[in-house]
């Protein structure tokens, strides 16, 4: 019972890291139609950041977070202004390959700035644990879930009551439609890039702690991708649960069949969801007829 | 500039344009028949690889060139080939017995995701079959019985008829012959109406319908072929380096072959070659600058990344024909001369291409 609880709320944590990494996936796709391959890549640069303010720069933990929240949204902008932009109109397997390409170049170049080695973000509730009965649990297990959380509610409320958010609702339902009344739907999607890098951004602080970070914890984007997918396309909440279905099979397949099935499975679960639904869990886009 | 005077509707589908373009093909292939009198052991495994790549190329521009079918996966088909090749000829096989034999396994696997391919569309079925890829590494990693799992496979020297192909010269020309044929199969292929159906696939998959193209039996064919040749190249990489490791096959090798037909230049085989040509000549380049470079980033292990989705994203944002696109301009601009005009190869571009409904 004890580990089935431990297994689950390491799973959920884990979950939510690759939920807030395809929560970044959806709100691109959502509003260009365009996959970011480099999602990971943004999640990796973001701790990268975090690290480098609160260990080389001794900044205090909750102003880094801060920053780097901003820092890596503005490096999504400079992205999109710079890159996807020019991509618009071209076919979605192009767009894929550009952000394929981008994610080796930033891999490479977080290489080069911060090395190979593995480093650590130090968080003010590193090292604690709650202990509950036999279950020992470490805080900053509890901190992704409740982070996770707070970020869902935002988003919810971005959404739901900013003028920001509608308009972004609106373009990513129909982008001339939304043009004709006024939205200036290219700041909108410069915009929606930089939300998701700071999402990633996010992500990536809260995920930190969990793990060393090495250039390389951005291939657990591919996850995160197949989380999306699991979750349905185009749907936030499916990201998110799509995320935590991932994240906790992961975990009990880890430790009933060993490592390698645990690594798999995310892909067993892709494969499974796409033949039996390919839509997903929450399915909300529909195919064109003609 | 030259016209060809057509006097029969065969003459469209002709694989050689005209004499001057057939007598340079000539020169070509007795350039590379003559190349290992002339040229280092070290330059005669670099071609050897070039060829094994560009077979390969060839296998993933049959689906993602001309079928319109992207595949992140390719990797597994080629692993799956060395693999199968490696296990059957160290049990063995003669050599032209599990060569064939592990492109047709391999071909048949290529079918199962073929048929699953017909539910997927574009960015779904890459990423099926990135999950596919995933998946087979996994399988040869954690099998030791039958691959030696992480501690790799041994594979035993090329041999046919009691002659060693271990030499380099001799196996050029072995990878040569098969990438003559290859080439010569799917240059026909594609003339043929099978090709010309892929095309149609390609284009739209609703007009192909409209046409009698059935799609199912298309995707599938695709699949099977390219996965085929792939699975060949594999059996030949596997000759090449010679020890088998699930590391020698990763998600890393997959994007260099869908790099070799973006950067080769999307729907041509022309494509293939120069593609093939960019990745195995890249990594030298990286190795000559390296001594030019400053020691902090001539060392880390970013560099080769770096060029390599420097140059795709390059390609894609500014010549998204590739290599061989590039070629076609320059050749018109000669053939032309003083009347080329740049906006002959201006693309339309829509604002928005969705699938979704509104």
């Amino acid at each position: 019972m004890d580990t089935i609880l431990q297994l689950l709320l390491k799973g959920i944590s884990q979950g939510c890291v690759y939920g807030l990494i395809a929560l970044g996936f959806v709100l691109i796709y959502k509003a260009t139609e365009m996959i970011n391959f480099a999602q990971g890549e943004l999640m990796m640069i973001g701790a990268l950041i975090a690290v480098t303010f609160t260990e080389y720069l001794q900044w205090n933990y909750f102003v880094a977070v801060v920053l780097t929240i901003l820092a890596t949204g503005f490096i999504g902008l400079l992205l999109e202004r710079s890159l996807l932009r020019r991509m618009i109109g071209e076919p979605p397997f192009a767009v894929l390959m550009v952000t394929i390409g981008l994610g080796f170049v930033l891999r490479a170049l977080a290489g080069m700035i911060w090395g190979h080695d593995p480093q650590e973000l130090r968080t003010p509730y590193s090292d604690a644990v709650i202990s509950m009965g036999d279950v020992f649990v470490g805080v900053s297990n509890l901190v992704v879930i409740g982070g996770t959380i707070a970020l869902c509610i935002a988003l919810f409320l971005f959404f739901r009551y900013t003028r920001i958010g509608i308009a972004m609702q609106a373009s990513s339902q129909n982008q001339l439609a939304a043009y004709y009344l006024g939205i200036p739907v290219k700041r909108i999607v410069a915009f929606t890039w930089a939300l998701s890098a700071g999402i990633a951004a996010i992500a990536g602080i809260l995920f930190a702690p969990l793990t060393a970070i090495t250039p390389n914890i951005g291939f657990s984007g591919i996850k995160a991708f197949a989380a999306a997918i699991v979750g349905g396309f185009g749907s936030l909440p499916g990201a998110i649960i799509g995320g935590l279905a991932i994240g906790i099979v992961e975990q009990f397949m880890q430790y009933n069949f060993g490592k390698g099935l645990g690594d798999t499975s995310a892909y067993f679960m892709l494969l499974l969801m796409l033949l039996v639904r390919p839509s997903g869990l929450i399915a909300s886009t529909q195919k064109k007829k003609v | 500039m030259r016209f060809v005077l057509k006097t029969n509707y065969g003459r469209d589908i002709d694989i050689f344009k005209h004499r001057a373009h057939a007598s340079w093909y000539f020169v070509l292939i007795a350039a590379l028949l003559l190349a290992p009198l002339v040229l280092d052991v070290f330059y005669e495994k670099q071609l050897t690889e070039l060829f094994i790549w560009a077979i390969a190329g060839a296998g993933l521009m049959l689906l993602t060139g001309y079928s319109g079918l992207v595949s992140l996966g390719h990797v597994a088909f080629m692993a799956l080939g060395a693999y199968i090749h490696a296990i059957l000829y160290s049990r063995g096989w003669p050599l032209f017995l599990s060569i064939p034999t592990s492109a047709l396994i391999t071909g048949g696997i290529g079918v199962l995701i073929g048929v699953a391919s017909l539910r997927m569309t574009g960015i779904y079925l890459a990423i099926a079959t990135l999950a596919f890829a995933m998946i087979v590494e996994k399988v040869i990693a954690h099998w030791p019985a039958l691959t030696g799992g992480h501690s790799g496979f041994r594979v035993d020297d090329p041999a046919m008829f009691g002659y060693s192909l271990d030499s380099s010269t001799a196996y050029y020309y072995t990878c040569l012959t098969a990438l003559v044929l290859v080439f010569f199969g799917v240059i026909n292929l594609l003339r043929s109406p099978t090709g010309r159906s892929f095309i149609a696939v390609r284009d739209s998959e609703i007009s192909a319908q409209a046409m009698g193209v059935n799609l199912l039996q298309t995707k599938t064919l695709a699949f099977a072929l390219s996965a085929g040749l792939t699975g060949l190249a594999g059996a030949l990489y596997a000759h090449r380096i010679g020890f088998l490791f699930p590391d020698a096959f990763t998600i890393m090798t997959s994007i260099m072959l869908l790099m070799l037909v973006v950067v080769g230049g999307l729907g041509s085989l022309h494509g293939v070659i120069f593609g093939a040509f960019f990745i195995t000549i890249v990594p030298q380049i990286i190795a000559i600058a390296r001594d030019w470079l400053p020691t902090g980033i001539a060392q880390s292990g970013g560099l080769e990344p770096l060029v390599f989705g420097g140059v795709l994203i390059l390609f894609l944002v500014f010549e998204p024909l590739g290599i061989y696109g590039r070629w076609v301009k320059i050749r018109l601009f000669f053939s032309q001369f003083p009347l080329y005009r740049k906006k002959t190869f201006l693309r339309q571009k829509s604002y928005l291409k969705t699938e979704r409904v509104h």
